[in-house]
Formats: structure tokens, sequence, C-alpha cells
């Protein structure tokens, strides 16, 4: 084994400098030079202010606004760093909630949750992705469905039309990749940021 | 399940098909040191390195001549990343200032990367610096991986091979592996997934102000890089805690096909390299076929207990599938497959939460695992495991009809059977060894999240996960405790080692032996017969194994989620 000491060695170190540093060292050269924007995390700015990147969901609560789903994140806690407490769209630690199929904990999140929907929204029925935690927490995207059910609620929160919303969201809707791959989907800050440019508050 | 789903599985088992044979032929050219298109530029930096590291290229070596390099291999890279771990808060490349990860937490990833596992104990985006992450962590999913790939070759070599006392170098098998296959695969794959919307950047998180006016802080880094090494090399260690489900590692749908289609494609490759160099191709596709048809029944089920949705979801009346823990762009069907693509193969990345996956939507990734993860598996580490399974159904054949079994002219004697069982029979020992420990003592039962029989497919699968490398979780299983993190590191080392080194045992000991030609009793191994006794001992061996641990877990679940049972923490 002593024989085999000098090519583990060399052999380690070499390859670790070309696959630990040279290779990620050129694929960031690379990235910043052919897609320097979604290299550094396809930012949005708006009025020179960073609001954030448009794969990233973030946290809307008011009525004005489309809200994304539930979020799972957690941030430790200012008052006891050693525990943590419920920040959703904390995309500083994605998490999803973990809750498994026949958790109580689950049961009760759900059923807040829909009950809450339903208050604030006439619509009917409500889709699962709005009371299902997302895998990450910081899921950019509900489902058309989703963004339809929260017509009536913005369009009486801005005072616009509900038929020039639901116009909004279609744009908006992506389709499935080559019409097969994944599934449709708006994204909720795009929408949104649509929405301001069309009705500012 | 809706037509749109099968077509996008269809298609993707159409992807990993067509890319077998192209993949199987240029690793082929590679490992028998043949000319390559990528030769003209990766020959003289392969001389270069031999020459500084003294190794003659020509020079081969007795299998434990082979043993011995992995071993060393293994534990030199073993202390480079525990060592870069500890010291992370002294080394440049730390936006953030993360700091020194604790020993614990730093053995029990360093040995996960080392064997292959990524067992995420750590939180990626709050743990650990860019230069962690870069040299620690990216370079050991390329050796560990290219390892995986240079034993299964010096398997295949045992096979292909007559009167030999030699299977190869593994220093030249590693290297080779690294620079004409990992490397040349990676750059592209990685631009590919940066203009998917991959981030790559050196700069540090960044700061940005919601609609709503409230502050949020972004993780970023050198993500794409490392993505694409991790799926290609079946790790699964993520950038981030989330790993694929989080955007930045997996933003679009197309990124999620192509990640999983590259998780399977050296894996299903390796099986036409097997058929290669033993000379006939159709032995690769035989042992392809097998691992086909394990994989599609588990997409069955799985893409089925999905789409039918959790008990809890439908018992407050949704339709529409058991969304808790996946993403909206992925939708139910590109979740359930990427599940078990990563678990069959031993990559164990996730776009979606498997600890909130139906009970038994997340048994098939369980069963994959304890299976040996031999369904394309791991690179290298899946044919490996394949072909030990072969040896076994060779056996079991022998013993029925009275003959001395043989494959592909080798005949399988006792020390190839007794290496072959040693190599299966860990794994059941670690996996419901640690899972009996961790149920019995406090500071395992203080681990799972839910209550339940939820609670026990957790421990179930941390054991699970880390005796077959794998790495995925039921990320609810609080593992960075001195307990788990030292339990499930020892569960990979022996996952790893006990399985590769009678592997290689068998390599030597084939190797050595006579090729006998095939004559008119001779079981002919490349056709629906023999692909038939292959999966049933597979599924024998697998369910005389696992089922009394999955009956306490997933099915006890299923049955009481059926009944409309649910199960609350602390009460």
């Amino acid at each position: 084994m002593l024989t085999q000491l000098r090519p583990a060695l060399v052999l380690l170190t070499m390859l670790t400098a070309i696959t630990g540093l040279a290779y990620p060292l050129a694929v960031t050269g690379l990235a910043g030079l052919i897609f320097p924007a979604r290299a550094a995390g396809s930012l949005i700015a708006r009025d020179g202010h960073v609001v954030g990147s448009s794969l990233i969901g973030q946290s809307f609560a008011g009525a004005t606004y489309f809200h994304g789903r539930p979020s799972a994140t957690s941030a430790a806690d200012p008052a006891d760093p050693t525990k943590t407490v419920p920040a959703p769209y904390n995309a500083s630690n994605s998490s999803g909630s973990n809750l498994g199929p026949t958790s109580a904990a689950l049961a009760e999140r759900v059923k807040g949750d829909r009950d809450a929907l339903a208050a604030e929204n006439p619509a009917q029925p409500v889709p699962v992705d709005l009371v299902t935690a997302s895998g990450s927490g910081l899921d950019p995207d509900i489902s058309p469905e989703a963004a339809l059910f929260q017509v009536p609620r913005v369009a009486k929160a801005r005072n616009l039309l509900e038929e020039r919303l639901r116009q909004l969201v279609a744009a908006q809707t992506e389709g499935r990749t080559l019409g097969l791959l994944g599934e449709p989907r708006v994204n909720v800050l795009a929408l949104n940021l649509a929405l301001d440019g069309l009705a500012p508050r | 399940m809706t037509l749109n789903g099968w077509m996008q599985i269809a298609l993707y088992c159409a992807v990993v098909l067509a890319l077998v044979k192209p993949l199987g032929l240029y690793m082929t050219r590679v490992f028998n040191g043949e000319r390559t298109p990528l030769s003209p530029i990766l020959a003289p930096v392969e001389r270069a390195f031999y020459r500084v590291a003294g190794i003659d290229a020509r020079q081969e070596q007795h299998w434990l001549a082979y043993v011995g390099g992995v071993i060393l291999f293994h534990l030199l890279g073993f202390a480079l990343l525990y060592a870069i771990l500890r010291l992370q808060a002294l080394l440049p490349l730390n936006p953030a200032d993360q700091a020194a990860v604790a020993p614990d937490l730093a053995f029990n990833t360093a040995t996960s990367f080392v064997t292959n596992t990524n067992w995420q104990s750590y939180g990626g985006e709050t743990t650990l610096s860019y230069l962690a992450q870069m040299l620690g962590l990216t370079h050991q999913n390329f050796l560990s991986a290219a390892t995986g790939i240079a034993v299964a070759v010096a398997l295949i070599r045992g096979f292909a091979r007559a009167s030999s006392g030699t299977i190869g170098s593994f220093w030249v098998d590693v290297t080779r592996a690294t620079l004409y296959l990992l490397v040349p695969l990676c750059i592209p794959y990685a631009l590919f997934l940066v203009w998917q919307g991959v981030p790559q950047t050196l700069g540090a998180s960044i700061d940005a102000t919601t609609l709503e006016g409230a502050k949020q802080t972004i993780a970023i880094g050198p993500v794409a890089s490392q993505v694409a090494i991790k799926m290609l090399g079946t790790n699964g260690g993520g950038f981030f805690n989330a790993n694929a489900a989080h955007p930045f590692e997996n933003p679009t749908a197309l990124s999620n096909f192509v990640q999983m289609v590259s998780i399977f494609a050296i894996g299903a490759a390796l099986t036409n390299v097997f058929g290669r160099m033993v000379g006939d191709e159709r032995q690769g596709w035989a042992i392809l076929g097998a691992m086909g048809f394990l994989f599609l029944a588990g997409v069955l089920v799985t893409y089925w207990a999905e789409a039918q949705g959790g008990s809890v979801l439908n018992g407050l009346g949704f339709a529409g599938g058991n969304f808790e823990g996946k993403e909206v762009r992925f939708g139910i069907v590109a979740s359930a497959l990427f599940a078990v693509v990563t678990t069959a193969a031993s990559c164990g990345a996730v776009n979606a939460m498997h600890d909130s996956f139906t009970a038994l939507g997340g048994m098939i990734p369980l069963i994959n695992m304890q299976l040996g993860e031999v369904v394309i598996g791991g690179v290298g580490a899946g044919l490996y495991g394949m072909l030990v399974f072969v040896i076994v159904a060779i056996f079991v054949a022998g013993l029925m009809v009275g003959r001395t079994p043989e494959y592909l002219g080798k005949k399988i004697e006792a020390r190839e059977v007794k290496m072959a069982m040693l190599g299966i029979l860990c794994l059941p020992l670690m996996m419901l060894g640690g899972t009996a420990l961790a149920t019995v003592l406090p500071a395992g039962l203080a681990g799972p999240a839910n209550a339940g029989p939820h609670g026990f497919t957790e421990i179930l699968y941390a054991y699970t996960s880390a005796a077959a490398n794998n790495g995925s979780a039921f990320g609810g299983l609080t593992a960075n405790t001195l307990f788990y993190n030292s339990t499930l590191g020892l569960a990979m080392l022996v996952g790893r080692f006990f399985v590769k080194i009678p592997v290689l045992a068998i390599a030597g000991s084939l190797a050595a032996k006579k090729t006998l030609p095939a004559s008119a009793g001779t079981f002919p191994t490349h056709g629906g017969l023999f692909i038939g006794l292959l999966v049933g001992v597979i599924l024998i061996v697998g369910g005389l194994t696992f089922f009394p641990s999955l009956a306490l877990g997933p099915v006890v679940e299923h049955l009481a989620g059926s009944a409309g049972q649910t199960f609350a923490t602390g009460g």
C-alpha cells in the first residue's frame, strides 16, 4: 500500500485542483460572460431597487396582491437563537414542511388555510396548491386555477374589473414546456408586478 | 394519472434508452485506453498526471492492490474534506462568514460525500462556505463517482478476461473516468443549467425589498457547477437545503427533465459497456431489461399513489393529488418520477419532499434503496450491485437443475457466491440494525418529526438511505445530532466498503478463471427467462428481508390513513 501513497496523493491533489477549483471557476467565468443576468440569480429591479428574483417566491399577504403557496421555511428566533420561528419565503433557509400524509398537524394546517381562503375569496373550490406547502418553501409559481381563484378578491381590493384581471392571468400563464413537460403555472411575482403596472396603488 | 403524465414518462425512458449505446461505446473506448475524440486535448494532460504520480499506465494491478488503491484514495479524500469543513471559517470564499462545521457533522458530511451518499445533515446555504461547496463537496462528487465507475469496470474485466492475474489499474481508471467522462460532460451541462436559471456566482447573498416592503435575503453561489456533477455522478448532495426542489437548483420543467436523464445516463450506459467488454451486447441489454422492469413497476405505484392524493387532503375534500411538499412547475408526475429515479439510482437528490409523499408513494423509494439500488443504480455501484445479484440468480438456477452454475463462460463457485452474499447481507444489517437501535434508544427516538408509523418510517428511511449510499431523506428527521451523525456515518462506510471489497474479490477470482466455451447445456443469459429469474431473485431476497419493516411503517400508515386516522406528536 505504501507504494501507492505517491499516486494517491498526487492524483488526489491534481484531480481536486481540476474538479474543485478549475472546473467551478471556469464555469463561473463562462456563465458570467454568456448569461450574466441568470448567473447572478435572475434578479428583478424596479425603480433601481432589487425587489426579488424571478425564480424565488416571496411572501404576499395583503388583499391587493395575488398570494403564493404556503411556505414552511423558518428562521432563527431573534429572542432565542437556539429556537426557530416560522418565516415564510425565507430565501436563505429553504425547506418543506416534511409533514407526513397522516399528520394531525398537516390536517389542522390545511383545514385552517382552507377556511381562511374560503372566507377571503368567494370562488369555489379552493385549489389544492394554495393549501399545501411547497418542497422548497420558495415556490415562485401557483397553478392558473389558483390565480383565477383569487381574481375576485384582488379585483375588489383594487377596484378593477374581474375580466381585466382574468386577461392578465391568462397573459402571465406559462404552458407546459414543449407542450409536454411540467405543469401550466403562473409566476406570482411577475403577475403582481404586472398588476402594479396596470393600476398603481 | 393523465395521458400527459404517461407521455412525460415515456419520453423520459426513450431519451435514456437512446443514450445507452453512444455513451456505452464512448465509455468502452475510454476504459480500454483506446483513442477517443477528446484524446488530442486530454491525452497530454493524462500523461503529465501519470508522470508526476509515478504511474506506468500499462501496469495493471492484482485485485488486492486495486482494493488498496480504493481504500487509500477514500481515506485521503476523507481527510482533505474533513479538514476543509473544519477550517472553512479561516479559508477564503466565505462571504456569509459561516463558522467551522462541528466535528460530528464534519465527520458525517465527509463520510457521506466520500462514499457517494451525500446525506444532508448539513444545511447547504446555512452551513457551508463557497469554498467548502466547491473544493470540498464538488471535488468529492467527481471522485466518489469516478471511484464507483472504476470498480464497476474492474468487475466487468473480471468477467471479460480469462486466466488473468490483474483487473486493471485503479489510478488509471479513476483518472480516465474523471478527465474523459465526468468533466467534459459537466461543463456544457452546467452552462445549460445556468441558461435555465441556475445561478453561478461567487458573489454574496442578495438583499431584496419585496413588493410588500419586507426584506428578503436570497442565498446564492456557485450552484450550477455543483448541480451538474451531483446529478451526473449520482451524488445528490444539494447546494441548498431543499435540494432540487429549490428553484435555484432546478428552475424549470426542462431543467428537471434533463436532471432526471443525467441521473440515469452513465449507470444505464454501463450495462452497454458490460455487454461490449464481454463481447455480447445482448448480455448488457438483458441486465438493463431487468432493471427497466423493476423501474417501471416502481414508477407505476408511486405515480398512482401520488395522483390519488394523501389521506388528509382527500379527507378534506381536495382533488388534484398529493401536493404537499411538491413544486407547481413539476406537478405530480415529474415529482413522482423524480423520486423513483433518484432512489433507483443512488442519487438522492430530491425535487419534492419524500417525507410528505403518501404512504405507498414513499414506500417505493424506500424499497428501491433496500434492494441495493440495482435499478440502474449509482454510477458504477448499480451495475456491480446488479452483477452480484446475477451471481446469486445463476447459483439458484444451477441448484435447480443440478449443474455447476456458469455465467459468460465463467464457473460460479463457492468463493464468488460467498462474496456475493457478503455484499448482499451487509446492507440489511446496517439498515435494519440501525433502525432497531434508533427505535429503542432515547437519542434515536428524539429524531422523528412525525408521530405514529410515519415516524418509524423516517428512521427506517434514514438508515436505508445511508447504507445504500443514496442520501435522500424523509427530511423531518432531526439527523444533525451526535447519535445520528455517527451511526449514519458508520452505515454509509459499511454500505460502501462491504460491497466494494467483495465485488473486487469476485473480479479478481473471475479474472483468474478460464473461460469455458458455450455448450448445449449452457443457460442462455440474454433472454426473457434469465431476466425473469433475475427479477425474481431480487424481489424474493429483498421481500423476505424487508417486508416486516415495511409492514410496520408504510403499510400500517396506508391502512390507518385509509381509515381516516391521523397522528399527533406529543399526544
